[in-house]
Formats: C-alpha cells, structure tokens, sequence
C-alpha cells in the first residue's frame, strides 16, 4: 500500500522541491528575522510579507513523540515512533526518526537528530531525521 | 458576556448511549434535541435559534422543522458547544434570538450516516502531518506529552492515576460505559496503543448525543426546570497542528478560555465548587487543570494523587466519570456541558452537595480549541 503522501500548494512547494532536491527549506522573515514553519507567504510573527526561502542546517533534538502501536496500514506492521523534532533554527516539525529502534530507549528526548530525505516518487521526498553526534 | 443574563431551561442527552446501531448521526441529534425541549416545556416552533457542530445548523433546522432567526455552525471540535453556548448567550442579550437550541449527535462506535476522518493531501495537516502515519486522536493528541512528562517528571503512573479517579466517579453513574473499579496497575497493563498511553488512558467511542436549550434569564424562571444561569465564557483557538502547539507543556488555548472565562465571571478559583474538563485522554484533566489555574505548572499530577478531584475531595473533577469512562462519541464537549447543569440542578448521579459554581471546560481537536463555561444555580 503507497505512503500517504503530501500535495504541495503554491505555498508550500518551495519546501517540498527543497526535499526532493535534498535541502530542508524554511523561511524566515527580513523585517524581523524571525524563522517559521510551515511555510507561508508572510511572517506569523510580524505580519511581514518580506520573507525568504533558505537551506536550514537539517539539525535539531527530539523534542517529543509517541510510539504508535496500531501502524496505519501505508506504514507497514512494526509499531513506529510519530516525532516532532525542535529545528536549531527554532520550528517545531513531524516527522518520523529512522536508523534507531521505535523504542522509549533508542529514543531519547533532547537527543541530536539530522535530517535524511528519503525518496517517495520522483516529486516527493519526506524530511525523515536520525540520530546524529552532538 | 453580561453576568446571569442567560440561562439554561432545556438539557438533556440523548435516550440511549454507549452502542445505536439504529439511530444515524442526524437521528441522535434531533433525539437529544426533542428530549431537551420535553424538558424545557417547548416544541419545535418555540425555537428561534440553532447551533450545531458536526451537522450544518441547516440540516438540523430543517430535520426538526425550525426556521431560526439565528443559526451557529462553529465547528472547532469536542469543544464546539461551549463556543454554541457562549455565542447563543451574546446572541440572546443582542435580540438576535430568544430561545436557542443547541445540538450534538455522533455515531463514534456504530459509524451509522457518519463520514470519514480523512484530511485532504493538500491541507496543512495533510502535508505536513499525515504522511508521518498520524492516524486517529491516539496518535495526535498524545505527542506533546512525553515533552511534559519531562519538564514536570510526571510519571506513566501519574497519567494511569487519572483514569483510575474518574473510574470511582463513573461508579456512581448508571449511564456510565465502565463502572468496574480499576487499579494504576490495570491501566498500565492495558493494551499499548501509543507509547506511553495505554488503550485505558484513552477515550471510550461511543454513540449518543445531548442537546441545550437557552433562553434570557427573566424568561427562564417559568421554565418547568431549576434554571442554571450563565456567570462567565470564554474561548479561544490555537493550532491546527499539534506539532505546532506554541508550548507542549500548556496549552495556550485553555489559558486565554480559562482566563476569560474567570473574568466575566468574576470568580476566584475558591468559588468553583464543581468541575468539568474535556478528557479524551488522560493527559487533559492535568493540563487543565494547569492551564485553568487550579495548580501551578508541572503540580496537577499531585493534586489528583492528593485526591482533591476525588470523591470527598475539595474540588470534584469529571463527576460523570468523564470521556474516559462515562462515555465519549467524539466530540465530548456536550457531556461535559450536560453534567455540569445537572450538577446545578441538583440532580447529578454523583451530586456535589451544595455546589453553585460549576465550570464546563472543552478541548477542540488536538488541542486546536478550547471553551470554558461558568455556570451558577443562585442568581
């Protein structure tokens, strides 16, 4: 069964194109600096439509997460850890931890995590992130 | 809101509850509905204003036969009847309507003429949330917590002690889904569902519903029923994403509902006698409990494990045996809404001797939403 994946907007493609290219993309406004996710075309913080699109550095910590034990059926029979990571930069962001066991002991809050894409179809990679040295 | 303005002269839930494989969505509405205006004294053509979640206001008008001069079709998730309320109560003092009806009904367990749960691939969710394996509420709601957990050094023991307090309310109420006794030890040998949460730290799926009816308070007084006025609201809205909660140890919606709610009301928190907080899971009631202002940040683990929300206790929480036990279709708000009035009329299963405050607080979504409503017998 195919993954549930994303349809980017207008809004949004910049990001999506940055996965698929390898490059975490986020934005960040020019008047007040402030960096923000998910995307849009104008500063959550300010109001701002000053905003531009850069390469982020694709490292953060585990910030929280669940393991879930009733896998939805695109995302195969083992349970798997449902993560929001905490972006150096600052954003919160979902994704799924990889290369680490789905287990509260190989998943450590605060632990430094790097971003992985990995490739869905020709158009779509998802930001997946695995534990990385501090 | 205008303090005691308005009151409540019509509530009830629907006939039956826990499994109706015979009654669709829009059947359990009008159900509830027609029960609340039995108890009102009213018909349909007494009705002037409509307010329903899950449903359109127009579907639920027209099925009952009502042509409103006020509908509210806010939908904003479990916690959509306390905006209903708060919203009818502005309504009522500005001559929008007189008598409003407020509805719930959802099919949760028997799915009968209900619709999906999916999010389109192109919504905010849907890109950035779904394709992480996010499937119902048990995956979502319960992501902020270990973050929580952390900070306070709350243990799985303290959230298994939440279930296990309402379980000793529910006892009391012959309505309630579960009324078995339960120990810290059965919840944390249930059934794993979303590390740390166990399938008994998480909400019932039920079917039923409930509905209100509001009227101005110089109305109210000949009702056929104690009227239970309104003191205070509040409400607010957040995110649409969990991973995007401003802070996953608080919810900021709770605090600006709570607040306002505390404000129009013009309460302490030694004034409530009586308490109701949305708990599709067992994290809820603790950040409630927080947000709201009963305990410092990181202490409602304490406070519940002191058993001050227990029977006896100083401050009676989820007194119909909450999502956890009573019963929980979906969207909850209702029932929490519903034993709060009986708490004030005085005719709860687990009555609060005495009590004349009571607060109604809901959670929309995974922590999307919120609404707090402050309700009083005296006027």
């Amino acid at each position: 069964m195919a993954r549930i994946l994303p349809e980017p907007t207008p809004e949004t493609r910049h990001f999506w194109e940055g996965c698929r290219d390898g490059e975490l993309r986020l934005q960040r406004c020019t008047d007040c600096k402030t960096t923000y996710f998910p995307p849009r075309a104008f500063c959550p913080s300010c109001a701002s439509r000053q905003v531009e699109v850069y390469a982020a550095s694709g490292r953060g910590v585990l910030w929280s997460y669940v393991i879930n034990h009733r896998p939805r059926p695109d995302m195969g029979t083992e349970p798997y850890a449902i993560a929001v990571v905490k972006l150096d930069e600052g954003p919160t962001m979902m994704t799924n931890i990889v290369g680490c066991p789905q287990t509260p002991e190989a998943l450590v809050l605060d632990m430094p995590v790097k971003v992985r894409f990995e490739k869905q179809t020709d158009d779509i990679s998802l930001p997946l992130f695995e534990p990385a040295k501090s | 809101m205008k303090q005691n303005s308005v009151a409540v002269v019509g509530a009830a839930e629907t006939t039956k509850m826990g499994k109706i494989p015979d009654v669709s969505v829009i059947g359990l509405h009008a159900d509830a509905a027609l029960n609340a205006m039995a108890d009102a004294g009213l018909k349909p053509s007494d009705i002037d204003g409509v307010a329903t979640a899950g449903i359109s206001p127009v579907e639920l008008a027209h099925y009952l036969g009502i042509k409103p001069t006020y509908a509210d079709g806010t939908s904003v998730g479990g916690c959509s009847f306390m905006l209903h309320v708060r919203h009818a109560a502005a309504a009522i003092n500005a001559g929008l309507a007189k008598t409003i009806l407020i509805t719930h009904g959802e099919s949760g367990r028997s799915r009968v003429g209900a619709g999906g749960f999916g999010r389109a691939p192109s919504s905010l969710m849907g890109q950035f949330e779904m394709p992480y394996g996010v499937t119902s509420p048990p995956t979502m709601f319960t992501v902020p917590v270990l973050r929580y957990m952390k900070t306070y050094g709350v243990t799985e023991e303290d959230l298994a002690n939440v279930a296990v307090v309402q379980r000793e309310w529910a006892a009391l109420n012959p309505r309630a889904s579960f009324k078995d006794p339960i120990t810290v030890n059965d919840v944390l040998n249930s059934p794993m569902i979303a590390w740390p949460f166990r399938m008994l730290m998480c909400c019932l799926v039920t079917d039923g519903g409930g509905a209100l009816i509001l009227t101005s308070a110089d109305r109210a007084k000949d009702f056929p029923q104690k009227p239970v006025y309104i003191l205070g609201t509040g409400e607010s809205v957040e995110t649409p994403l969990v991973s995007q909660m401003y802070d996953f140890t608080s919810s900021t919606a709770f605090k600006i509902s709570g607040k306002k709610a505390f404000e129009e009301a013009g309460i302490t928190h030694a004034d409530v006698d009586h308490l109701m907080i949305y708990d599709a899971f067992a994290h809820l009631p603790l950040y409630g409990l927080e947000d709201l202002g009963f305990c410092k940040p990181g202490e409602a683990k304490d406070f519940i494990r002191e058993r001050n929300t227990a029977i006896g206790g100083k401050l009676p929480l989820n007194t119909n045996g909450g999502g956890l036990s009573y019963m929980h279709s979906g969207m909850y708000g209702m029932y929490a809404l519903q034993e709060s009035v009986r708490q004030m009329r005085g005719t709860a299963a687990a009555q609060v001797k005495d009590a004349k405050i009571s607060i109604a607080h809901g959670v929309g979504g995974m922590f999307a939403a919120s609404g707090t409503i402050v309700f009083t017998n005296e006027k």
